[in-house]
């Protein structure tokens, strides 16, 4: 295979990590709303909590982007 | 037509020339647009910050009660999870807020993003993790270290159970620079990619006419996308900056309330 070929399957194969990042953050969203709909005299003080999971959730999949991106233009 | 990732690259604007350092060899020294990005972010927080405090009044007006809002928001975020000494390092992470804010929220208006750069990402998270191991080293001394001996676990474990504490302590300015480069850089890069879908199959619609003028329609979605997605991005600027600090602020109370078990 061509070396230049192999680089751009390499970065698609990389950004698949994104996935798992993609069902995380939907399922801190989903939790969230859910406990939030059951007590939502609660929510507002957990809007912070909910934001740095999602954004610690989220930066594995960000991780697995900018490997993608290191790939192509690297 | 410039490619989604050329947005990033830094370009020189003003030279003077080379210089040799030591171990690095021959470096240019320029003012760099990215050079320029973070001036104007700089200057733009303490404009802000002037006017609001400029005309201090007890019913703020609208720049006062921004800045107020603004300033309330750390302040809450450093008591709520440092604690007690929560107002020695307001100042710390109140300057780290607003700066990667303003630098988030330019790349919004001007051409180049600086907080999509690596070198200032890291260099954010590095000094933000210093700043940690200084503190915990004058704070607890050589007790600094029981941040990674975990009391809880069995005792066969600690050994492993602190030396994962340990790797993750050592990739916390990773993480911290990667999420926010990561962020910056495929936003902005999603947001050109599809700005260049509207014109891109807008030209071929018009160059082959007849049964491609259905690439109006695929443009026009684009289009709405777009704007959908500059609003999206306002907010993952302010996010990402909220998030920062908030890591930040964790990481500084692990350190400071040392062993206290939160």
């Amino acid at each position: 295979m061509d070396a230049e070929a192999a680089k751009y399957i390499g970065a698609g194969l990389a950004t698949l990590g994104m996935i798992g990042s993609a069902l995380a953050v939907g399922n801190i969203f989903g939790n969230f709303l859910a406990g939030a709909l059951r007590n939502p005299a609660a929510a507002a003080a957990q809007v912070g909590n909910l934001f740095v999971g999602a954004a610690l959730a989220e930066a594995l999949g960000i991780l697995a982007f900018v490997l993608g991106v290191l790939m192509i233009f690297g | 037509m410039a490619g989604p990732i050329e947005q990033f690259e830094v370009k020189p604007l003003v030279e003077f020339g080379t210089v040799n350092v030591p171990v690095l060899g021959e470096q240019v020294i320029a003012i760099t647009n990215s050079h320029v990005a973070m001036t104007i972010a700089f200057a733009v927080v303490v404009g802000f910050l002037g006017l609001a405090t400029s005309k201090n009044a007890v019913v703020p007006g609208r720049m006062q009660a921004a800045g107020e809002t603004l300033f309330g928001m750390v302040d809450n975020l450093t008591s709520s999870i440092i604690g007690h000494d929560g107002k020695k390092y307001f100042p710390f992470a109140f300057t780290m807020f607003m700066l990667v804010l303003a630098m988030n929220l330019l790349g919004m208006f001007l051409t180049f993003t600086a907080t999509s750069q690596l070198a200032v990402t890291l260099t954010l998270g590095l000094i933000s993790f210093l700043t940690v191991v200084v503190v915990g080293f004058v704070k607890n001394g050589l007790g600094f270290f029981k941040l990674f001996w975990p009391a809880g676990a069995p005792l066969a474990l600690r050994p492993v159970v602190g030396l994962i504490e340990f790797v993750s302590f050592l990739l916390r300015p990773a993480t911290l620079a990667l999420r926010l480069f990561g962020n910056m850089l495929g936003g902005h890069v999603a947001l050109k990619i599809f700005a260049q879908f509207v014109v891109q199959l807008g030209a071929v619609a018009i160059a082959t006419g007849g049964i491609a003028y259905a690439f109006f329609g695929v443009a026009a979605l684009s289009l709405c996308m777009t704007v959908a997605m500059t609003a999206l991005e306002f907010l993952v600027a302010f996010l990402q900056a909220f998030v920062f600090t908030v890591l930040t602020c964790i990481y500084l109370n692990d350190v400071v309330n040392l062993g206290e078990g939160h």
